[in-house]
């Protein structure tokens, strides 16, 4: 494989995961985004030659239909979506954000998630469910 | 071969644009049923010895929510549990011809007395009959519960048992009852929508999934300019590249095909090809003026009660105010993607397409192949709010695996996706209101309205592939313009919503708006567009309500009348000042003319404003109230809170119709405070999110009340475009009220907002 392969394409294509999506490929929508050692990244603009060894966490990673994460059982209790495909960025980016630090304040998650992209008009609801999961979901 | 085989048959260039063809074109098409969709009731629902119900439907789900209301809709009406109901949408294979999902049109056509609904009607009235003869009883004492019939007693008979694997060999009734909402367990609910659990987990299966055995990978190479024409392509300069297939050339249309996704983008990015300059554009900075000044129009009269010039020149006040609104984009959040299959004969394309019927006849014209043997199964892609690129590159797909014999998948760049899009088109509209009286006494005595608009291409329908860049590139011609005058109206025609709702809308004698000025004219001159133009969520109509709603404020302020009071008084329709009233209530309208009074003229200053739509002149009726703050320093405008109402009749699932209000209410606001297209003097130059840049969802958010109106005893109407329509309008009209700063042009971004407050009396 060609090192500089874009992680997105190795996650999407060779291994055929359905959560991390191409969605503008310069790093600027967070529909490709992962999280690696704790921090989201966003996997179209990373060489997969960076991801060595590393253990990569994408939004099926994170819970089953059958017993989904509390982020995103959060997301499906407020019907936090329309489209759904900018999900990796907006729960993914949530998560992290909320995992480094559970007593985030509003505008702390309004900075992280001000470079994710939903085009449906589903924020209000989406923040709804990023709180529903602080209060309920995280573990501190 | 009659004319109808000639034409399914034949490749797209036997298209030609004479009058005749038009016609021939409209006549329907093989396959397709003209209205609601087949009569065959075993189209839509079948019924297997277990009980299950697989229903089709030509109407696919986009992202709002579609595939689990009409599951509901199943389900209700034949009395079983969702759990039950399989429903299969869009696969020309199996489901019905439904045309095009757009128009806010799925709601009226699959939930009223016709389609899905009333196939569902039709199948229950069946199976009680079948139970009624197999038990000896009447039809009219057996009960239906999960699915099985009761007959009183001991006696009940299960749907399987009734039916179970065969056909119904029946047509739809169109008399058979529909359950009355009052019934209703199922529908009316806020039913979770069931895809939502696969889409949060990161399991659904978007067209983007989609992979094949043996499929390739393709890329597109687009002209670097707007009208440039391929010189010549040299394969060579890629096919030494790694994982090199092919480099596809169709006339203007170039794409390369690779083993791998980003081969093929490397390939695309090192492919030489050479092409003419482009055919130039007009400077942006003076495009309203040149929109204004283009001879070439085809002109629509939409009412004209002739007396227009004499009752303004008589009149005691002229309001006259210029609307410009921008090009947008649909900017899909996925860029648009396909697969194809096309190998000895046949065709498969797995499409995100709102048209799957229509995509499968053009593209098969774009093939050269026969409608029937190209198979399109409709899978969901990014949300798309109209014609996106999914027909596009549908035919890229189509175009590649056709030229390599191997499945392709092709996904648009961003650059491509943003540049070549149909856009939402712009618009230049002169408003002249006439008026008398001061106050609670004024009234309006005449309406002139004339606009400007530019437009090329569109949905492909049936038979236009080049109503949309990859067809047009690979040989078709989007559908001919010509210029010509306006004729009478025979009949008010306001699907556009170009007309607006105070007016009368009278023709031949018979009134068709909603609103009561009797003196009416309204004129559009439709020109040719250098961009490709299509529908985008609201077409026409949320540029066509921006002005009515914002010259409906000023006249108001110019009377000294409340904006809410004003427009009641000019409306004659009760649904929709019923949801004028409901929403002013809501927000607790504060009754007064605009602007506010005693405000500061510097720093943070708070204001609000309304609008008012029946969407589409008879499919929806809301009303909005926005709350803002401006800081006339910076001209940032930040919306504090928004409330709508909504009627669309009987409501099948709130919490579906919230949804879809908060997000157009929120997808509107990012169209009226940011979205743009913009270009220099060969090409466009919003290509990215740094380019084009909507709303984050970081940003500052607005609270969002919806009153929802549910009117049974009304037919279903559409929900989905309605609040988006009335977003500039209140957003404009509360910036007025806050500063005495209108704003006349889309978007409101903090530089116009600064300038309007430095023009302000």
């Amino acid at each position: 494989m060609d090192p500089t392969t874009p992680l997105l394409y190795v996650l999407s294509d060779d291994l055929a995961l359905r959560g991390p999506k191409f969605g503008c490929g310069l790093g600027q929508c967070g529909c490709c985004t992962v999280i690696v050692k704790g921090a989201p990244v966003r996997s179209c603009v990373t060489p997969v030659q960076t991801m060595n060894g590393a253990e990569i966490t994408t939004l099926e990673g994170l819970g089953t239909l059958d017993k989904p994460h509390p982020i995103q059982k959060a997301f499906i209790d407020e019907q936090a979506m329309q489209c759904g495909f900018c999900l990796s960025g907006v729960m993914l980016t949530a998560k992290v954000a909320l995992d480094r630090n559970p007593k985030a304040t509003d505008a702390q998650l309004r900075q992280a998630l001000s470079t994710v992209l939903c085009r449906c008009g589903a924020h209000t609801r989406m923040m709804k469910a990023i709180k529903r999961y602080q209060r309920e979901g995280v573990r501190a | 071969m009659n004319r109808r085989d000639f034409l399914k048959t034949s490749g797209f260039l036997v298209v030609s644009f004479s009058m005749r063809d038009v016609a021939l074109a409209q006549a329907p098409q093989p396959g397709r049923f003209d209205g609601p969709g087949t009569p065959q009731l075993d189209s839509w629902l079948a019924i297997d010895s277990d009980g299950n119900v697989t229903a089709y439907t030509g109407k696919v789900e986009l992202g709002h929510g579609l595939y689990t209301s009409q599951t509901q809709l199943v389900a209700e009406e034949l009395s079983v549990p969702l759990a039950r109901v399989k429903l299969i949408m869009g696969d020309t294979g199996v489901t019905p011809d439904q045309g095009t999902t757009s128009g806010s049109q799925s709601h009226p056509v699959n939930f009223n007395q016709g389609a899905l609904a009333q196939a569902c009607a039709t199948a229950r009235e069946a199976l009680l009959q079948m139970a009624a003869q197999r038990m000896g009883v009447p039809a009219a004492i057996l009960k239906v519960d999960d699915g099985v019939v009761n007959g009183g007693g001991r006696a009940s008979l299960t749907y399987g048992e009734l039916v179970g694997g065969k056909k119904f060999n029946l047509t739809i009734n169109p008399q058979a009852k529909r359950k009355p909402a009052s019934e209703w367990k199922i529908l009316g609910q806020p039913v979770h929508r069931l895809d939502i659990p696969a889409l949060a987990t990161g399991q659904f299966e978007f067209v983007h999934n989609v992979r094949v055995p043996g499929m390739l990978h393709g890329r597109v190479v687009r002209p670097p300019e707007v009208g440039a024409t391929l010189v010549r392509v040299d394969e060579g300069s890629v096919s030494a590249m790694p994982g090199f297939v092919k480099v596809v050339v169709k006339k203007n249309f170039v794409g390369v095909v690779a083993e791998k996704p980003w081969q093929a983008m490397q390939i695309a990015a090192a492919l030489k090809a050479e092409w003419t300059k482009g055919s130039g554009l007009p400077p942006q900075s003076t495009f309203y003026g040149y929109l204004r000044a283009d001879k070439q129009s085809r002109d629509v009269m939409t009412v004209n009660s002739k007396d227009v010039d004499e009752k303004i020149s008589k009149s005691a006040k002229l309001i006259k105010a210029t609307y410009q609104h921008p090009y947008q984009m649909h900017g899909s959040v996925g860029t648009s993607c396909a697969v194809a299959d096309v190998a000895n004969g046949k065709a498969t394309i797995w499409s995100a397409t709102q048209s799957p019927y229509p995509t499968r006849n053009t593209a098969a014209m774009l093939l050269g192949m026969k409608a029937e043997d190209v198979h399109v199964v409709f899978k969901m892609g990014a949300g798309c709010y109209g014609l996106n690129g999914a027909d596009t590159v549908s035919y890229d797909a189509a175009l590649m695996s056709q030229a390599v014999g191997r499945p392709v998948r092709v996904q648009l760049s961003r650059k491509d996706e943003m540049a070549w899009e149909n856009y939402g088109t712009s618009y230049v509209i002169d408003q002249r209101v006439a008026v008398e009286g001061n106050g609670a006494d004024a009234k309006i005595v005449a309406w002139d309205y004339e606009a400007w608009t530019p437009g090329l291409g569109g949905r492909p329908g049936y038979n236009n592939p080049g109503n949309v860049v990859s067809g047009f590139l690979a040989g078709a011609e989007p559908a001919p313009f010509a210029a010509r005058p306006a004729a009478d109206p025979n009949n008010y025609a306001n699907n556009l919503n170009i007309a607006p709702s105070y007016v009368s809308g009278t023709v031949n004698g018979r009134k068709g708006g909603t609103g009561n000025v009797a003196s009416e004219r309204v004129l559009t001159h439709n020109l040719r567009s250098h961009f490709w133009t299509g529908p985008l969520r609201s077409p026409e109509r949320l540029q066509n309500t921006f002005a009515h709603e914002s010259i409906l404020d000023e006249v108001a302020s110019a009377v000294g009348a409340d904006p809410v009071a004003f427009r009641l008084k000019h409306l004659s329709d009760p649904r929709l000042i019923n949801v004028v009233k409901k929403a002013a209530e809501a927000a607790k309208w504060d009754a007064r003319p605009s602007p506010k009074k005693g405000a500061a003229k510097s720093g943070v200053v708070g204001g609000r404003g309304f609008s008012c739509v029946l969407y589409e002149g008879n499919n929806g009726y809301c009303a909005l109230v926005a709350d803002v703050e401006v800081n006339q320093d910076t001209g940032v405008v930040l919306v504090k809170r928004f409330v709508a109402a909504q009627d669309c009749g009987p409501i099948s699932n709130p919490d579906g119709l919230r949804n879809q209000v908060e997000g157009g209410i929120l997808q509107g606001m990012s169209r009226a405070l940011n979205e743009e297209v913009t270009w220099d003097g060969t090409k466009i130059t919003s290509i990215d999110w740094r380019t084009y840049r909507p709303l984050y969802v970081g940003v500052e958010l607005p609270a969002i009340d919806a009153v929802l109106v549910d009117t049974t005893d009304a037919k279903a109407d559409g929900a989905g475009e309605t609040a988006i329509t009335l977003v500039a309008g209140a957003i404009g009209n509360a910036i007025f009220d806050a500063t005495g700063a209108r704003m006349r042009e889309a978007p409101f971004t903090a530089a116009r907002v600064r300038a309007a407050i430095a023009a302000r009396a």
